[in-house]
């Protein structure tokens, strides 16, 4: 195999050109034809009718409670993600430490709103002055933690930002208890008010947090076609051409940690309002997995993407997850459609799918002559495998289910490395496994669940299409 | 003085552990340029092993056989397995995005540590496991320096940590397949041109380097008795910055940056306070990678154009 290293310079890999309509790859057939007619529509007409939609999904369908919240949680999530995209989509800058931007508006925010500071009567500024003031803190606190990193590159950034998210989270346990609340937090803060409005309820949440969506996005096109857009994507692929081309790259890093730290600290002051409380555990790792889990999965540097991929990992994975009657669904739903759009053609697709529902009757019958007893657990109240004879549960599933999980991880390494005939084969007991282990083990325990999806997501986007779902594929220009 | 040498020997025990750590980090480091964030779940996993091996044994209260075999067989295991492990996640995760560009890894690398952590979790739960140790090495086998007891489990550990660095250096700087890993190091291309098995020697490295943190982990049961599933990634980032304050890519540095860290926490903790720890070793080490990034024993790595 040829050694192409892609981290150098590539030669002939021009970003503005491959960025330009006539350039880019398109996907094949009739999803090519409605990218472009999707590009036709200009930019700003798009995110109106994005808007329109968010606004009128709660209105149409109207959401009960539940629903609103896990709406609520998708938009902070898309906002973080448009934020974190500014450093690692745009200027290529590994940010471990975003998370704690986000801490940082929330707690700023609950200082300024709660009886903690200057008591008995503490703060209680209106949200119009307490945010842009928390923003502007993240900001200033983001150029300090970016100026003395600015020096630093790739993997020393990382490390020494993830310090500094590890350093906030320890910071807010341990320090001045009395005033940061400790492991215990602050709660009782004030709603979001100003200008004789509060707002108390959760569909308010969703608006506002809607409207800020609207907003971050509307600023970020913006910049993202301005100056500085295009001197962040320079800086991202080549730092020293870029300062060859009098770009002068730490300011221009410096900013992109300064822009992406106000967004995370504003998304942070919503969310300690509507929570009406902040924990240091609010801010710990797994959120930042989340955080660029949805960044990845939608595609880094696109802000469509970022939105997507947030919306989609927060609904799919704090939702569905939640509710254990509708994982199945997702969980089964997701395998299929992976099947369809990976699989062709569409005999192998039916052959698979008929395989595996055969091979699972086969074998639960089998097990179930010679071991009656591995057959008779029930998952669930409303789970109806048990009484199709299919997928094997035992009266005991933990133990199964975590022998089904480790097979299974087996199986998808062995069949990342056969190939044709045999990966077609060899799918059905691994889609047969990943169904047991599912059933007996994964869908009762959606908290770990939910991370373990997190990490196979980083991973299998990352190999299998590192520019995520609505990224634009590169075209390499030699 | 003599709270002053506890601390010491406290601080030499977790430093020696770092420095194991520490070794997998500079190693893959220098091969990959990346920073695989997968490596302190590594020695997470080791530790269970180790703790697994022991039960097998019959547990801590009632051991079978001899007590230096089962610390022998729980190395072996632990070591032999973590290995295969490193090997198995680089074939399957860092090898496909050998070529793409320099983020991809760093995100895989994410992704499998949080993959690592929650599969154990799925597994063995959350709760701390006990490897027990008192119970088949007492805390009266020790050894006393002017009226400082030093338990015979922390003197071990400090010792089995320097001989496996020091057959670690010989190994890279003697042997062929060190040769190798070196010439991967500076330029695979090259490597590659004069014939080198880049692929073996990339495994090869992976292998040892997780090898020696399962190691790490079992010593680490062995020393402070407990192990849980979180355990790996709060020292996996302090090793990696031992590695980094020693000097990437250096054997010896990542010894010395492992042994000062794991110092500079102990008298933390001894002399000024345990609850502010992290955060302080956290400051510091801000400081020093941003200060010197090149550690104590690197080179000052310059940028081709």
């Amino acid at each position: 195999m040829a050694v192409e290293p892609k981290d150098s310079p590539g030669v002939g890999v021009d970003e503005w050109v491959a960025r330009s309509v006539e350039r880019k790859e398109y996907m094949p057939g009739w999803r090519g034809d409605a990218q472009r007619a999707l590009e036709r529509v200009g930019w700003w007409p798009r995110l109106g009718l994005a808007a329109a939609v968010g606004v009128f999904i709660p209105l149409v369908i109207g959401l009960n409670s539940f629903q609103t919240q896990v709406g609520i949680d998708a938009l902070l999530l898309a906002i973080l993600a448009l934020g974190l995209n500014v450093s690692v989509g745009w200027a290529g800058l590994l940010d471990l430490g975003y998370i704690a931007f986000y801490g940082f508006g929330a707690y700023g925010f609950a200082l300024l709103s709660s009886n903690q500071l200057n008591p008995p009567n503490g703060i209680h500024w209106p949200a119009y002055f307490s945010i842009p003031l928390v923003m502007i803190g993240a900001a200033v606190l983001g150029l300090c933690v970016g100026w003395p990193s600015r020096r630093l590159i790739g993997d020393y950034l990382a490390i020494v930002t993830l310090f500094f998210g590890e350093a906030f989270v320890e910071f807010t346990n341990n320090v001045a208890p009395s005033k940061l609340g400790g492991p215990n937090g602050i709660f009782a803060l004030d709603p979001l008010h100003g200008f004789h409005v509060q707002i108390l309820t959760p569909t308010g949440y969703f608006y506002v947090l809607l409207a800020l969506l609207v907003a971050s996005m509307a600023v970020l096109h913006m910049l993202d076609t301005s100056r500085m857009g295009r001197a962040w994507r320079a800086v991202r692929e080549d730092p020293l051409a870029a300062s060859a081309m009098t770009i002068p790259v730490n300011r221009v890093k410096l900013m992109a940690f300064a822009i992406g730290a106000m967004i995370a600290a504003m998304a942070g002051a919503v969310f300690a309002a509507q929570q009406t409380s902040v924990f240091p555990t609010d801010f710990d790792t797994p959120y930042l997995i989340l955080i660029y889990a949805g960044l990845i999965l939608g595609g880094a540097g696109s802000l469509s993407g970022a939105v997507v991929g947030g919306l989609v990992v927060s609904i799919v994975l704090d939702g569905f997850l939640r509710s254990p009657n509708q994982s199945g669904y997702i969980f089964y739903g997701v395998i299929l459609v992976t099947l369809l759009l990976k699989l062709r053609p569409w005999s192998r697709v039916a052959f698979v799918i008929v395989g595996t529902i055969v091979f699972g009757f086969i074998v639960h019958a089998i097990v179930g002559a010679i071991w009656p007893s591995a057959t008779a657990g029930i998952t669930g109240a409303n789970n109806t495998w048990t009484d199709l004879h299919w997928a094997i549960v035992p009266a005991n599933p933990v133990t199964f289910g975590n022998i089904c999980f480790v097979a299974l991880l087996c199986m998808v390494v062995v069949l990342a490395q056969v190939h044709h005939r045999w990966r077609t084969i060899l799918l059905i007991p691994t889609l047969y496994l990943a169904a047991c282990a599912w059933e007996a083990r994964l869908s009762q325990v959606p908290a770990i669940t939910r991370l373990l999806l997190l990490g196979a997501i980083l991973i299998v986007v990352m190999a299998w299409r590192p520019a995520g779902l609505l990224g634009a594929r590169r075209v390499e220009i030699v | 003085m003599t709270k002053f040498i506890q601390e010491l020997v406290n601080g030499l025990t977790q430093g020696g552990l770092y420095a194991l750590v520490a070794l997998g980090y500079s190693m893959v480091y220098g091969v990959l340029k990346l920073l695989n964030f997968a490596h302190g779940d590594i020695y997470m996993v080791g530790a269970f092993v180790g703790y697994f091996v022991l039960q097998w044994f019959g547990g801590p209260t009632a051991l079978a056989v001899p007590v230096p075999f089962v610390i022998l067989a729980m190395f072996l295991v632990a070591g032999g397995g973590m290995g295969a492990l490193g090997v198995a996640i680089e074939r399957f995760a860092y090898r496909p995005l050998r070529d793409a560009p320099r983020i991809a890894p760093l995100i895989t690398a994410l992704g499998v540590s949080f993959l690592l952590e929650n599969t154990m979790l799925l597994l063995f739960g959350a709760s701390f496991r006990d490897y027990n140790t008192s119970a088949f090495i007492p805390y009266s086998t020790e050894i006393r320096i002017g009226g400082v007891h030093i338990w015979i489990v922390q003197i071990m550990v400090i010792v089995l940590s320097v001989a496996l660095m020091y057959g670690l250096q010989v190994l890279v700087t003697r042997t062929q397949l060190g040769r190798q890993m070196r010439a991967v190091a500076t330029d695979r291309e090259a490597a590659e041109m004069l014939g080198i098995n880049v692929d073996y020697t990339i495994s090869a490295t992976f292998f040892l380097g997780s090898a020696l943190a399962g190691i790490a982990g079992v010593m680490a049961g062995l020393a402070f008795n407990e192990i849980y599933t979180l355990m790996g990634f709060i020292l996996g980032l302090k090793a990696f910055t031992a590695a980094v304050v020693g000097g990437i890519g250096s054997i010896p540095g990542a010894m010395l940056g492992g042994f000062l860290i794991g110092l500079a926490e102990a008298f933390i903790t001894g002399y000024v306070s345990s609850t502010f720890t992290n955060l302080i070793v956290f400051g510091i080490l801000i400081v020093f990678m941003i200060v010197r990034p090149t550690g104590l024993l690197g080179r000052v790595q310059l940028q081709k154009v």
